[in-house]
């Protein structure tokens, strides 16, 4: 890796979990633990803690056989997701995890069966989920269980509650989402790398640029080569568009869900207006096949005064719209102080994203360690108001989707003075181990991957969603069933960046 | 009040499709062609001999095995496109890109294009099998979806639908909430291990007749997610499939041909692989008929379904 960002520590086993929970007690961040299954049957597990600019991989070697290893969870409460993740799919057991339940794949089976990404070797068939019913961990006088999902009211992902109420107020909610699981971790193994980015833009379908975009950085972070200004002004651009349509995509789901019909009417033609100007500057309405390792595919496939015109005339239009809404009092109502985070909890979790803003905990990658473009532009700064509410949260995205339509006038301007490229250069591949991160829509998107003989070995993303979403029961205070709605669309998570 | 006429304020920007084309629906990439010139000297056996045993080979151009290269014949298998244009990048002399959006089909066959004589024969008992199933819903029909696990963009596109733009309800497609009262199922997703169980309740659940359509490439082979440990080759092998929404994601301009043909709103001539411009007018006067979808046709339709049970 040739970041100068990145430092590796190698840790044994045994004190694996006490040295990464020093290193979160002393203020940083926990970013997420990761597995990876190797030739020889050892295991290497690996922490990722964050200050303010470093990245700090804290790793170690579980010898072949060797299948459990002190917890993290009980030092380190966010890693409670990684490891359930890491026990499903790899068959480790973290002695002291609280609650081992199955998270992406419940399996009957022995565990000599688990998909194991990294190694490249077991030939697995087709691995049957157990579906047995969730439980509830209620009980008492008129406590009773609703389960919700997977197939739900409306046009949804796939995920599963299990909501606990006595009545209107929600005591307790669990969720499930190993129904979607398609193991597309291992499906990236001994892909060629221009191959490789084609299912990272599959990962999280409404957020392929980011995905497409941190693939790339990764490889391009094992090697020297220096990308041309050109490109990555069009990665930028193609980006920001990606944030304010997500961004307007949960602005969408509130609106419908506060039966804000003519809201919900015009947000959605805004929403459809950007994907129309996506496809008419590459093709593609979620711009696939634009971040390519080495650049970007081509020029903008129609001129950047046209694009920019466009913009305007949606941002006009946009936030009067916008200013509208978030004058509406019965919109207003359903969103202010429902599903309250506290700030306690999001900083010591390590959210992410808007989730995390709201939360007034400043986490925005293309500020703290930029890439590519953010390096010489400059994402204004934004100040919205931290009570960690629905509305809290909306009032983020709102000022992101500003400094967004910000971010592209000014990047069509600069792509004006150079409209004739070069869009690519040839990135050699190296063997290696790459980590990159992207600011996604929905925060901190990381990307670790391994290249062995130029094919990959093994990748890991990290979406956002995946690490935002284990707080989602805590967000839970006192509020009652009509609000659920409004609690999960403002997390504005992926279901398919979780399950995997 | 102020909403009220905020929501007047760009006058109607609801598309005139199926009635008439759209400037939209051909201005962007929906499908991968074999450029027509390159079949001739296919055909006559010039150059193309040659090129098979070259490497690359054509069909590795492509990374989720669409392209079946031949002795004397090269097609795309749409249902296996991912429309990345790899193909189109390496060989623009055999690939191109279509801008159409009609690309969905009854036949899964018919998604091979150029298609062999053989398979279209398949076409017409299909169709009218089809159009047999669905006489009696004509007017009104309630859409039911599940996600099979797609990646997530699908479902961004078939919302779309309800968009102003879109507005499918003015052609009396409606969404419910329960597959109780679907008479269409959209299933988006490989078909993952997880969801082959939700997916047959919902199924099961929906009332005679049911109309399934796969909706994006996924759904229907796999894509490129396919093969692994935790998911099947697209939604085939656990339903039967009526209609083929080809496309990564396919637009929802696709997706709406998709459902037209399913509920039999279009004539034939507006699949794909018979899409010859001028077709809409003709094919699509029926269409003119189905605009608010009556109570008393949603009643004979629930009798018929009753009586069905």
């Amino acid at each position: 890796m040739k970041s100068g960002l990145v430092v590796v520590v190698e840790i044994v086993p045994d004190e694996f979990a006490l040295d990464v929970a020093r290193r979160v007690n002393d203020g940083n961040r926990f970013a997420g633990l990761f597995a990876t299954s190797k030739r020889d049957g050892s295991t290497l597990l690996l922490a990722l803690i964050c200050d303010e600019r470093l990245m700090t991989m804290v790793q170690t070697r579980l010898a072949p056989g060797e299948h459990s290893y002190p917890a993290l969870t009980p030092l380190v409460p966010a890693a409670s997701w990684y490891e359930r993740e890491i026990h499903d799919l790899f068959g480790l057991e973290p002695v002291g995890h609280p609650r081992l339940d199955s998270l992406v794949l419940p399996l009957v089976q022995g565990e000599e069966l688990r998909p194991r990404p990294g190694n490249g070797l077991t030939d697995l068939g087709a691995l049957t989920p157990d579906s047995s019913p969730l439980l509830g961990h209620v009980a008492g006088e008129g406590v009773f269980t609703i389960p919700y999902g997977p197939v739900r009211s409306g046009v949804f992902e796939s995920i599963e509650y299990l909501v606990e109420t006595v009545g209107e107020d929600i005591v307790h909610l669990r969720s499930r989402v190993y129904h979607k699981h398609r193991g597309i971790e291992r499906r990236f193994e001994d892909l060629g790398v221009n191959e490789g980015v084609l299912l990272a833009e599959r990962v999280e379908g409404t957020v392929s640029i980011a995905h497409a975009m941190a693939y790339s950085q990764a490889v391009e972070s094992m090697t020297s080569t220096e990308l041309p200004k050109s490109a990555l002004l069009v990665r930028v651009l193609h980006a920001e568009l990606e944030r304010i349509v997500n961004h307007l995509d949960t602005i969408i789901r509130h609106t419908e869900g506060a039966s804000q019909a003519v809201g919900y009417a015009r947000m959605s033609l805004h929403k459809e207006r950007i994907m129309r100007l996506r496809s008419r500057i590459c093709g593609h309405r979620f711009g696939r096949g634009v971040v390519v390792p080495g650049g970007v595919s081509g020029p903008l496939s129609c001129d950047a005064v046209e694009v920019l015109r466009d913009i305007e005339a949606i941002n006009r239009s946009l936030t009067s719209d916008l200013v509208a809404l978030m004058t509406t009092p019965s919109f207003l109502d359903r969103l202010r102080g429902t599903g309250i985070l506290s700030d306690e909890l999001v900083a010591a979790h390590g959210g992410l994203g808007p989730l995390a803003r709201a939360s007034g905990l400043e986490q925005d990658v293309r500020r703290v360690r930029p890439y590519g473009a953010y390096t010489f532009l400059d994402p204004k700064q934004i100040s919205p108001p931290t009570t960690g509410d629905a509305l809290a949260r909306q009032w983020v995205r709102l000022e992101e989707i500003d400094q967004s339509f910000a971010l592209i006038v000014e990047v069509l301007a600069q792509i004006k003075e150079l409209p004739h490229g070069p869009w690519r250069v040839e990135i050699p591949v190296v063997d290696g181990l790459g980590l990159s991160w992207v600011e996604a829509p929905q925060g901190e998107l990381l990307y670790l991957i391994e290249i062995e003989s130029g094919r990959l070995v093994r990748v890991k993303p990290r979406c956002p969603s995946f690490h935002n979403l284990s707080l989602l029961p805590a967000a839970f205070n006192g509020d009652i069933f009509t609000d659920f709605v409004f609690i999960e669309a403002s997390f504005g998570f992926s279901v398919a960046g979780v399950s995997g | 009040m102020a909403w009220i006429l905020r929501g007047l304020r760009d006058g109607i920007v609801t598309t005139r499709y199926p009635r008439r084309s759209d400037g939209y629906q051909n201005g962007f990439r929906g499908a991968i062609s074999v450029v027509e010139d390159s079949l001739g000297i296919l055909s006559e056996g010039q150059g193309f001999r040659h090129d098979i045993n070259q490497e690359p080979s054509i069909s590795s151009l492509c990374p989720s095995g669409a392209i079946i290269a031949n002795e004397d014949r090269i097609s795309v298998d749409r249902g296996k496109c991912i429309l990345c244009g790899r193909c189109v990048e390496a060989r623009p002399d055999i690939f191109c890109f279509e801008s159409s959006t009609e690309v969905a089909s009854v036949s899964r066959k018919s998604l091979v294009v150029p298609s062999c004589i053989d398979d279209d024969e398949s076409l017409p008992s299909l169709r009218s099998e089809l159009a047999k199933k669905v006489r009696i819903l004509r007017r009104s029909v309630h859409v039911r979806h599940v996600d099979a696990g797609s990646d997530g963009s699908e479902e961004s596109e078939i919302w779309a639908l309800t968009n102003p733009v879109y507005d499918v309800q003015r052609l009396g497609i409606f969404f419910t909430v329960t597959p109780r009262h679907a008479d269409l199922l959209l299933v988006t997703g490989v078909g993952t291990a997880g969801m082959i169980e939700p997916l047959r309740n919902t199924y099961e659940a929906m009332p005679h007749p049911k109309i399934v359509i796969a909706v994006g490439t996924d759904a229907i082979s796999g894509g490129l997610v396919h093969p692994n440990y935790a998911t099947g080759g697209g939604i085939g092998d656990i339903l039967h499939v009526d209609v083929w929404v080809p496309g990564s994601p396919p637009s929802p301009f696709s997706i709406l041909h998709g459902i037209l043909l399913g509920i039999g709103l279009l004539a034939g001539d507006n699949e794909a692989g018979n899409n010859k411009a001028g077709d809409n007018e003709a094919g699509n006067n029926k269409v003119r008929h189905n605009r608010a979808g009556s109570d008393s046709t949603r009643d004979a339709k629930f009798g018929a379904t009753r009586r069905d049970d």
